[in-house]
Order: structure tokens, then C-alpha cells, then sequence
């Protein structure tokens, strides 16, 4: 338990100490922030449009503003999670403190799974200071507020999911530009395997990482989904300390 | 207390190391020599637990180290051939960390990490980035990390590679104060240096020992080779013929510009009676003195004898 408080705090040290946290958290902050205005401004001119005032059921702040910014959050996650994550093993190897690691009395899950809790602690971060703006929804609006609530719970899986996959890219590289490449690759096939088709019809469209979040960010917490995002995460960090036990023995 | 049996480690069809044992005891400073890619690096990875051999064992203290790796890493000290050093860490907070990841006590930490920084001369240099270090006290730090844990095996590879002569002599200080009631194992390429720090020696070639034994036997060995260097001014016909003359010589070999190399028989003391001969031809004498065989000698007999 010791080791791993001592591998988080010592990846989180590393990220705040350069200039990368801040600047992935302010680039975060700013993108969303910035489609967060654009959809609040299409919302205010939808009210006063005559067209649209006839579908009253959906004309809410749900439905044209936490949905559509939700949505920007998972793809500015997509672009953002393979920069956390490219440096968390492949710098160590660069630096031969792998070496370090592999022969401190710590066992290899014990340093995959620190290393992973310290990304999600920067995730949280994110999504909190995302949440900001939804915030200040609340104080002159009333969006429904287990919608938001959920979307969250969605949010905080896909990007849990796309950390560990993050993680395994690292972990096959010593260079960081590969490891940041090798997820996004693949974070990007899994998004666009499915996207035509959805969840429940076909096999590509189950394995697509977006189509599970839909239900979250209508409101709905479903078991089915929350089970897809564990076994991925599941599995991405089961592959990253599978390849980094199979390094020692080659 | 380390003991190596039949290690053997095999990338796919190379064997990188070969039926390896030796054994170790408290006190025991190894000097674990060989030609690059002999080995020495691969064995001592196996030997920290970094990756697991092919075929054998290891036994730190008794624990095997592929049976019980958590146990007997912790007492071990490991210095890589590179410091795994985190540039971006001053050298406090790395001390700590490392401190932290094995394991030491939360009481013993503090007196630990002062312990090493003062041993290793790096207590100026506490507050500073890695990063910003030079690479003499980039390697201080990464001895320091080694012994952080207090390790009771400590192993070093290539210590004092790319310091600086001062910095070299401090590092083989350093060592030798260490040794003592733990057992170090340093691998290096500087001969000398096993003279100087080292109480045995272990000579692989590729992944294979070729030599193990205790310098005080060595050296003695390698003092006791007997023959004798003799050069005198006059260099004329027939000197050759009058050194074989004389009792108990059973063998010279001339050299370039006056130089013989005199071979006695067994157990025959014949300085005096050299000299007198050389003395009474008015040789003139310049110089006589034991032929003593280096280890960069031993070191290559023993390679070249295993290629045969």
C-alpha cells in the first residue's frame, strides 16, 4: 500500500512539476470552455426563434447545451488522454529507471496500477474544472441536474478507459511520440468502428467506445455500459503489466 | 551472502550467460571481470531480480530471489551500468522516493538519507535538480540510491565509469568503506581497480567463467612468476652465452636494446651471481628487477586460453 501511495504521488509530482499539466489543463479549460459559450449562445437564439417554439419538449438547456458540450469534453479527451499517458512507462525506460523500479521490492501491478490511479487523478481535475461551467447553468437555469449527474459517470469511465489504453501504448515504446500516436490510433479506431451502427444491433457497434456513453449522457446509468468500460479498462491494464512481465523474460 | 548456482541465461538461440555459480560471503568484495559482452551486466540483472534466468538460482541471504522476489530485493543495492535517475527530481525528493519504494522505515528514513548524503559527498548539492548535475555527481547520486536501503548485497556495475581521476579515487574510497559487513559485487573494466578494492575475482568470457579466485592467491601468483629482467649497456656477442653460464639459469631470452629475460631454475636464487658476472665483464649494468605479470595479463591468458 506504501508503494503505490509512493508511485502516485511521485507520477503526480512529475506532472505538476513541467509545464505539461498545466498546460494540458488549460488547453482543456479553454476548448471547452469556448464550445460551452458557442452552445449557450445557440440556445438564447433558439428561444426567440418562432420556428422552434412549437417543440417546446425539446427545446431544453439538457438537450441544446450539457448535451452537445458533453460531447466536445469526449472528443477534446480523445485528442488530450494519449499526451497524459505517452510519458507514464516509456519515459522510465528511457531513463533506465525502469531498472529501479523492477528491482525495488514493489510488484509490477503494484507500479501499473499507481501509475494509472495518478492519470485518473489528473482526469478528475479535468472534469471538475469542466464542471465550472455547468455550475454557473445551475445558478440561472435549472437543467436536470441526474443528467448532469450521470453524464459525469460516463464522462469519468470513457476517460478511465481511454487512460489505460494510453497506458499499454507507453508501456510498448521508449519513445513518447509513439506512445502518443499508438493511442490515439487506437483510441480513434475504437471510436469510428461503430459509429454508424449502434450498441445493441451489431458487434462493431458494441465495441465502439462512444456508443456506450450515449445513455449516459441522456440520464441513464446502465449496467451493460458500466461493465463495457470496466472490462476495458480491465484490459487495458492487464496488457500493459502483461507486456511489461513478458519484457523481463525476452 | 550471495550464491549464484548453475545460472543460465539464453536470448532465443544466444546464451548470454552460461552455467555461472559462485558464492559469496559477508565481507566479500567481487571484482567480476570480462570483455564487453561477456555477460556481466545479464548476470547481474538476474542477480538483482530485474529479469529471471533460464535455468538456476539465486539465493540472496538465503532467499531465493525468483521464489521470494519482494523479500530479497529488499536487501538488495543495485547501481546500473546508466543511474536511474528522474531528471526532474532534486536530489532530496529522489533520496526520498527511492527511500520510499523500498521500503525503508518511516523512522530510519530521515538518518538514513543524511547518512548517504554525507557519505557520498552530496550534501552541498542536496537542494539541486538532477538534471543540472554533472555527471561525476550524477553517478554519487545514483551509489547513494543504492545504499539508501541499507542493502546487505550491494552490486555496482561499472562504478566509476566517466568520472574523473579525483572522482575515481573518492568512488573506490567510498566502496572500500562499504565493504565490510556487506557483500559488494562491481563489475569493471579498469584492471587496476580490482587490485585495489577487490578480495576476489571472477573472470567470465563470453557467458562463461574462465577464472574465479581470491586476489591475495592471485596476486601472490603473480608476483611469484620468477623470471628476471636484466639490461645492461654492453650488448656485444656472447653475453647471452655467459648469463647461460652461470648456476641455476635455465633459460634467456634477449630482447631489443640490451634487455634479457632470464628464466631460473625452480626455487634458485641467481641475482647475486648475475651481477657479479655482470660486474666482473664490465657490462655495465642498467637494470635488474623481478618481471612481475600484471592482472591485465591473467585477464588475457584466461580469455585467450578459453578461446583455444
Amino acid at each position: 500500500m506504501k508503494a503505490f501511495y509512493t508511485i502516485v504521488k511521485r507520477e503526480l509530482r512529475s506532472y505538476f512539476a513541467s509545464p505539461l499539466a498545466y498546460i494540458i489543463l488549460v488547453v482543456f479549460q479553454v476548448i471547452s470552455a469556448r464550445f460551452f459559450f458557442l452552445y449557450l449562445q445557440g440556445f438564447l437564439q433558439f428561444q426567440f426563434d418562432p420556428s422552434y417554439q412549437l417543440q417546446t419538449g425539446e427545446l431544453n438547456l439538457n438537450n441544446l447545451v450539457v448535451l452537445p458540450y458533453f460531447g466536445t469534453i469526449s472528443i477534446v479527451l480523445l485528442l488530450i488522454v494519449p499526451l497524459i499517458t505517452m510519458r507514464l512507462i516509456a519515459d522510465e525506460k528511457k531513463n533506465y529507471t525502469a531498472e529501479l523500479l523492477f528491482t525495488s521490492p514493489v510488484r509490477i501491478r503494484t507500479i501499473v496500477f499507481g501509475k494509472f490511479t495518478a492519470s485518473l487523478i489528473l482526469l478528475i481535475i479535468m472534469l471538475l474544472l469542466s464542471s465550472i461551467n455547468i455550475f454557473v447553468l445551475m445558478v440561472h437555469g435549472n437543467p436536470d441536474f441526474g443528467a448532469v449527474f450521470s453524464g459525469y459517470i460516463g464522462l469519468f469511465l470513457l476517460g478511465a478507459s481511454f487512460l489505460s489504453v494510453g497506458i499499454f501504448a507507453s508501456s510498448l515504446t521508449e519513445n513518447q511520440l509513439i506512445a502518443a500516436v499508438i493511442s490515439f490510433g487506437v483510441l480513434l479506431l475504437l471510436w469510428l468502428v461503430g459509429a454508424l451502427s449502434d450498441a445493441e444491433s451489431s458487434v462493431l457497434g458494441y465495441i465502439s467506445v462512444i456508443n456506450h456513453y450515449e445513455d449516459f449522457s441522456k440520464g441513464l446509468i446502465e449496467l451493460k455500459d458500466v461493465v463495457y468500460y470496466l472490462s476495458l479498462i480491465f484490459l487495458g491494464l492487464f496488457l500493459t503489466y502483461t507486456s511489461l512481465e513478458s519484457e523481463r523474460w525476452r | 551472502m550471495v550464491h549464484v548456482h548453475n545460472l543460465t541465461k539464453r536470448y532465443g538461440s544466444l546464451v548470454a550467460v552460461e552455467n555461472l555459480s559462485f558464492r559469496l560471503d559477508r565481507g566479500d568484495v567481487l571484482g567480476f571481470l570480462g570483455p564487453n559482452g561477456a555477460g556481466k551486466t545479464t548476470t547481474m540483472r538476474i542477480i538483482t531480480g530485474y529479469m529471471p534466468p533460464t535455468k538456476g538460482t539465486v539465493h540472496i541471504e538465503g532467499v531465493d530471489i525468483f521464489d521470494n522476489p519482494l523479500q530479497a530485493k529488499k536487501m538488495i543495492g543495485y547501481l546500473p551500468e546508466t543511474p536511474p535517475l528522474y531528471l526532474d527530481m532534486t536530489v532530496d525528493e529522489y533520496l526520498d522516493f527511492v527511500a520510499d519504494i523500498k521500503q525503508v522505515k518511516r523512522k530510519e528514513k530521515k538518518s538514513r538519507i543524511f547518512y548517504v548524503l554525507e557519505k557520498c559527498g552530496l550534501s552541498d548539492v542536496r537542494k539541486r535538480i538532477i538534471g543540472h548535475l554533472s555527471k561525476g555527481y550524477r553517478q554519487r547520486v545514483g551509489i547513494a540510491q543504492a545504499l539508501v536501503n541499507n542493502p546487505s548485497v550491494l552490486i555496482l556495475d561499472e562504478p566509476t565509469i566517466g568520472l574523473d581521476p579525483l572522482q575515481i579515487i573518492e568512488i573506490r574510497d567510498l566502496i572500500k568503506s562499504l565493504s565490510g559487513e556487506r557483500t559488494v559485487i562491481l563489475s569493471t573494466h579498469i584492471l587496476p581497480e580490482v587490485t585495489m578494492i577487490c578480495s576476489k575475482v571472477v573472470i567470465i568470457n563470453e557467458g562463461k567463467m574462465v577464472l574465479e579466485e581470491s586476489l591475495d592467491y592471485l596476486s601472490e601468483g603473480l608476483r611469484n612468476s620468477g623470471s628476471l629482467l636484466l639490461r645492461v649497456r654492453q650488448n656485444g656477442e656472447g653475453v647471452k652465452e655467459k648469463i647461460m653460464s652461470v648456476k641455476g639459469v635455465s633459460g634467456v631470452k634477449p630482447g631489443s636494446s640490451g634487455e634479457f629475460v632470464i628464466t631460473p631454475s625452480e626455487g634458485v636464487e641467481i641475482r647475486e651471481e648475475l651481477v657479479r658476472l655482470v660486474v666482473e665483464n664490465d657490462l655495465g649494468l642498467l637494470e635488474l628487477r623481478p618481471l612481475v605479470s600484471t592482472l591485465e595479463e591473467v585477464f588475457m591468458k584466461a580469455i585467450s586460453s578459453e578461446g583455444n
